[in-house]
């Protein structure tokens, strides 16, 4: 365990070297995030212009979801996608034969080849979007409501992890796969609206197929306090059946792998 | 001059058959256009206690269902194309072909159409059904506009990638150029909300930049949203975006190709 969490160490200062070499990408991919925090607040905006409420949310909560849409777009932007982006490269290659003879757990050292550190203005957008609607309600998130609402980001991120290993487990059976990323993106985008707005299909499809619900919604609800204890022990308990799931379908993928030449 | 137009038939049967070639690839491409449906879920529910200025949901669904298929029908991808053969210097291969590059990717994007237009006539047929024939325009000179209209947006959306795609000549990050330029679309085209649910000065604003004639104005003209005209009026200022884009695009090309040293050059 301790042999593992230093090597997330190294593998975190070797991205956060490379990321500062290119200062002016750095600080041109920064000023990007944070154009597109601004941006992806409009349609939100124009929303509300036009309600007060929509199916039960109130702009202030609305603002929390999309809060935590910023926040988990940049753990998925800056900690889950471009690790997972090399590993299709590698296994079209036929690369990741020098992965899988290292002494360490071969899924480990794909997921942590890459951070983007610049992805932290994300965090710091998703924050401010807190601020402005904690603001705007003229209250301060009590502090069991906050530590429920982390422990779902835990989920989140685990959820989305799982996901994109399912994702990348793909590549080891249809090739080509960068455009599968842009499929779960694109998908992903969704999750920036609450997700019980949704109706019929669609709620379908963000609850089970893609658990945006639990990406973005159950940690607002629980950071409004809004979220019962059985939803959240359910949100626990689904996200480590999940990752379970992802862990054998990798090692079940891992075994299908032909490297390059075979 | 002629001679590469003799070209084209041949290079759009290459392209379709590489379309056909990697279907579940071109399926999953499809797929991700997903966005006009989701914003037409959310629309919808906003729109259910009563209609959003003259959008109620019916209308909702076929501004969003139209959107869909305009967009379907001009999808293009031919920066991610320049920007990776000039960065790995395979651009040179193209380059001793005898017909202009820009015109061998205008055929390469073109000819997924035949394919795109199977998947988009469905969603057609199913927007008529489920809206009823009263949200679509009767004037048959709208509908008549209607194709060259999409084609419009095709081509200023082609025409736009090219120019972007062109920089990738001079700086390494067109494509943060391209993701911002992506961003001003979503807003300014219509894609997430319709142009006349903003403020009266962004829609004005929007009347001014690109974006909306690339998709909002085809919808809104086969929705019979638009008089004749204002089509006509905006059918105009479309192909006046398409002639400078054009011109902006081959000369970026043209100067770019000059600095463009290939591996080993």
């Amino acid at each position: 365990m301790g042999r593992y969490l230093r090597l997330l160490g190294v593998q975190l200062r070797a991205s956060t070297t490379l990321a500062l070499q290119y200062r002016v990408e750095f600080a041109g991919q920064g000023l990007l995030a944070l154009f597109w925090v601004a941006w992806s607040l409009v349609p939100l905006l124009v929303v509300y212009g036009h309600r007060d409420a929509v199916a039960g949310w109130s702009f202030e909560e609305a603002l929390v979801v999309m809060g935590w849409f910023t926040v988990m777009k940049g753990v998925l932007e800056g900690a889950v996608n471009p690790s997972l982006t090399n590993v299709v490269e590698h296994i079209r290659k036929g690369t990741l034969d020098f992965i899988l003879l290292k002494p360490a757990d071969a899924q480990f050292l794909v997921s942590t080849a890459k951070f983007e550190p610049w992805r932290l203005v994300d965090l710091a957008g998703g924050l401010a979007i807190f601020g402005v609607a904690f603001h705007r309600m003229g209250r301060i998130p009590a502090a069991a409501h906050v530590l429920a609402s982390l422990a779902l980001l835990g989920c989140a991120a685990v959820t989305l992890y799982s996901l994109w290993i399912l994702v990348v487990s793909a590549a080891f059976f249809v090739v080509k796969v960068d455009n599968l990323s842009f499929l779960f993106s694109s998908i992903f985008d969704a999750g920036r609206w609450p997700a019980t707005i949704f109706r019929g299909a669609w709620r379908v499809v963000f609850t089970v197929v893609v658990p945006l619900a639990l990406m973005t919604t159950y940690p607002a609800l629980a950071l409004l306090g809004k979220l019962d204890a059985g939803t959240a022990f359910a949100a626990l308990g689904g996200t480590a059946l999940f990752a379970a799931f992802a862990r054998v379908v990798w090692l079940r993928s891992i075994r299908h792998y032909t490297s390059a030449s075979s | 001059m002629l001679q590469p137009l003799r070209a084209v038939p041949t290079m759009l049967k290459v392209g379709l058959s590489a379309a056909v070639a990697y279907r579940a690839e071109f399926v999953i491409w499809l797929l991700s256009t997903n966005m006009p449906l989701v914003m037409l879920a959310l629309w919808s529910a906003v729109a259910r206690d009563g209609p959003v200025g003259r959008f109620g949901q019916r209308d909702f669904a076929a501004y969003f269902l139209a959107a869909l298929v305009v967009r379907l029908l001009t999808g293009a991808w031919v920066i991610w194309a320049v920007n990776e053969e000039i960065r790995l210097g395979t651009l040179a291969f193209r380059l001793l072909r005898p017909v202009h590059p820009l015109l061998a990717y205008a055929c390469e994007n073109l000819a997924a159409m035949p394919l795109r237009l199977a998947l988009c006539l469905p969603i057609a047929l199913l927007l008529l059904f489920a809206v009823g024939p009263s949200r679509v325009t009767h004037d048959p000179l709208l509908l008549a506009l209607f194709p060259v209209a999409v084609l419009g947006a095709w081509l200023i959306t082609f025409l736009a990638m090219s120019l972007v795609g062109s920089l990738a000549f001079y700086i390494e990050s067109s494509g943060s150029l391209f993701e911002i330029w992506m961003g001003l679309f979503g807003v300014f085209s219509g894609y997430l909300v319709p142009l006349e649910l903003f403020p009266p000065w962004v829609a004005a604003l929007a009347r001014a930049l690109p974006f909306r004639y690339m998709l909002a104005f085809p919808v809104e003209l086969v929705t019979g949203m638009q008089s004749r005209a204002r089509a006509f009026t905006d059918l105009g200022v479309q192909w006046l975006f398409i002639a400078g884009l054009c011109a902006a695009a081959l000369a970026a090309w043209r100067a770019g190709l000059r600095r463009f040293a290939a591996f080993g050059g």
